[in-house]
């Protein structure tokens, strides 16, 4: 079906993209010899490469249309995550799969391969808990990665200057994040969407220009080094112990999270901030406190935050003001986008996704973020509700045969 | 049981309620009718708090509310079903009327509301696991009701119930405000544009112009009234 329009939208197409790679691909200034050097080859590798491609892209718009139409229509499939959540004999064998995995996965891989996949389960907690902010609360945060500084920093002055141990100063942690979110969520939360996102980016930039210039109080840009580990009545462990302890330690966490996130989720609390979402004056005429609503979504967000926050100081056992910066705050967005907000699998898959392919893709060295970015790009125009949809919107009908129950 | 004191309400600078006295007495049904922008929907926001007044006085069962906050208005008895549904679209139809009973811990009592509401509207129970957003127009209005009743109020807001429905639908609507009224002696405030259909279910009627009450009279000499005759009945 190779239409003369077609060719001569992709043949454009191409033109278009060697008009605009002509000075980065094709000319190069020798300074050397003094001479200007034309790659000409570079430039029919592009238009080849853009005409092709063109033809991929115009492909998946149209595979894309007709998904939607089809869902308009009401023939589509249930996404292949709920297919097998509904056939328990299969879902209980992945999940008992995957429970294996995680419980064997230290022991057959290199200290390395440990210390990365403790990194992406300490961004799942982190995106655990943005979920409750932005997938269930619907409050698009910006500045969460403040939170998280929180818990590091109060974990690591709190063991540099009263040896407090790890186990004392995760709930304290934890404690210490929500209380920063009350703190930023009363004057901020009378705010919606954009400019809710903007204080709470403001928030986060103020939280980490703090800690990099009160010298006294965080020692400044050069950190806090010597954070202790986390203790396993008081046993003395070997580096690779430490590291595979704490992945198990991680591993708890997130099974703690994934718990209370999904109470937390069907909880009437959890529908309060769906409501709220949907319609602010509705909720009101219902008596839903939409101050104190928001601020539980905030606090308990935070809460999380803080407590990844005091494992992320013990694992790697310094800290300094960079470890904060926004592009954190928004490595944790996308990792609630991408992975489908206010779903528990999706967010999982997406911090691992997100934390461990760029890690793998370092074959690919300056490239890397360039996939990086294409692949963020890519998933929101063909997959914008994320690798896995939310639950909540799967429609169910009962019919009459439901009638008499409850 | 109900009693605004010559309430005002703004919008930023724009007055939309220019010193409105109401009084509802337990067990009525109190209509207000009044063409578009005469402030009506401002006067049921102003007694739920959502838009508190800047003047005047507001007294519910001998208590002042017009400082108090919209929760805990609604933990008073006074629930209302705004203007244009304003169901939650993703939530189920269980779910949506469990939000109406969002201030009540009382299980046993909230599943006996419950029975008694899908008795009253037996296409919502077979709905229940639906998501409101998928309910036709009618069913989203039974839904509304239904869960501001979720509440068990004393008094009933109702803003427009029959925006946007059938003649049909909203005869149906108004059969059960009746009923609503007649079986538990909830006391309903209805606004309407509908004012024949409003006027006839009601015991009472204020008329609204410009953000005042411009007459207040029984609802059947209401009816019979020229001045409203010609200018909200079309007769």
């Amino acid at each position: 079906m190779l239409t003369f329009a077609e060719i001569k939208r992709s043949v454009l197409v191409s033109l278009w993209f060697m008009f605009l790679t002509f000075p980065i691909m094709v000319v190069r200034v020798n300074p050397i010899e003094e001479v200007v050097e034309w790659r000409w080859r570079n430039l029919i590798v592009i238009g080849a490469g853009s005409f092709a491609l063109s033809f991929v892209w115009r492909y998946m718009m149209a595979r894309k249309e007709a998904g939607l139409k089809r869902k308009e229509a009401g023939g589509e499939k249930a996404p292949l995550v709920r297919r097998i959540m509904d056939r328990p004999r299969l879902s209980r064998s992945i999940v008992g799969l995957v429970v294996a995995f995680v419980c064997v996965f230290p022991f057959l891989f290199s200290t390395y391969q440990v210390t990365i996949m403790s990194t992406a389960l300490i961004y799942v907690m982190l995106g655990l808990g943005l979920n409750i902010v932005i997938g269930l609360a619907g409050l698009l945060d910006l500045g969460y990665v403040a939170f998280y500084a929180v818990g590091a920093y109060s974990y690591a002055l709190l063991n540099f200057h009263f040896g407090v141990g790890f186990w004392i100063a995760l709930p304290l942690g934890g404690l210490l994040g929500a209380l920063f979110g009350v703190l930023l969520g009363f004057p901020v939360l009378r705010l919606r969407g954009d400019y809710l996102a903007i204080v709470t980016l403001g928030f986060g930039e103020i939280i980490r220009l703090i800690l990099e210039n009160w010298n006294e109080f965080s020692f400044g840009p050069s950190g806090i080094a010597g954070i202790s580990r986390p203790g396993f009545f008081g046993i003395d462990m070997s580096l690779n112990t430490a590291t595979i302890y704490v992945y198990f330690v991680l591993i708890g966490l997130v099974i703690l999270t994934v718990f209370f996130v999904n109470r937390l989720q069907n909880s009437r609390i959890g529908r309060a901030w769906v409501a709220l979402r949907e319609d602010e004056i509705a909720c009101q005429a219902m008596g839903i406190d939409k101050t104190k609503t928001k601020l539980t979504a905030f606090a308990l967000g935070a809460t999380w935050a803080g407590m990844a926050g005091v494992v992320f100081a013990a694992k790697t056992t310094f800290i300094n003001p960079a470890s904060f910066t926004f592009l954190e705050s928004a490595i944790i967005l996308s990792i609630v986008v991408l992975g489908g907000m206010g779903s528990i699998p999706g967010v999982i898959l997406g911090a691992l996704v997100l934390i461990l392919l760029p890690e793998y893709l370092r074959a690919f060295s300056d490239y890397r973020m360039i996939l990086f970015g294409a692949t963020l790009v890519l998933m929101m125009v063909f997959r914008p509700q994320g690798l896995i949809t939310g639950v909540r919107r799967v429609y169910r009908f009962q019919g009459d045969n439901g009638r008499n129950e409850s | 049981m109900l009693k605004l004191i010559d309430v005002n309400t703004y919008y930023g600078n724009i007055q939309a309620l220019k010193g409105i006295d109401i009084e509802v007495d337990e067990g009525e049904i109190i209509c207000l009718i009044g063409a578009n922008g005469a402030g009506k929907t401002t006067t049921l926001m102003s007694i739920s708090g959502i838009v508190p007044p800047r003047q005047g006085e507001i007294f519910f069962m001998g208590r002042p509310i017009h400082e108090m906050d919209p929760d805990a208005i609604v933990g008073l008895g006074i629930s209302q079903v705004p203007e244009g549904r304003r169901i939650f679209p993703l939530l189920t139809v269980a779910e949506n009327l469990d939000m109406g009973a969002f201030l009540r811990n009382d299980k046993s009592e909230i599943k006996k509301d419950l029975a008694y509401i899908y008795d009253l509207f037996p296409i919502l129970a077979e709905r229940r696991h639906q998501a409101g957003g998928t309910l036709s127009g009618g069913e989203q209005q039974m839904l509304a009701i239904s869960r501001a009743l979720m509440a068990r109020p004393r008094l009933l807001l109702l803003d427009e119930p029959s925006l946007g429905l059938a003649p049909m639908v909203v005869r149906r609507i108004f059969q059960i405000i009746e009923k609503i009224n007649a079986e538990n002696r909830t006391t309903i405030f209805l606004v309407e544009q509908n004012a024949n259909l409003a006027l006839k279910i009601a015991h009472r009627g204020y008329v609204m112009e410009n953000g005042r009450i411009t007459l207040a009279d029984s609802a059947a000499s209401l009816l019979s009234n020229e001045a409203v005759k010609k200018a909200y009945l079309g007769i």
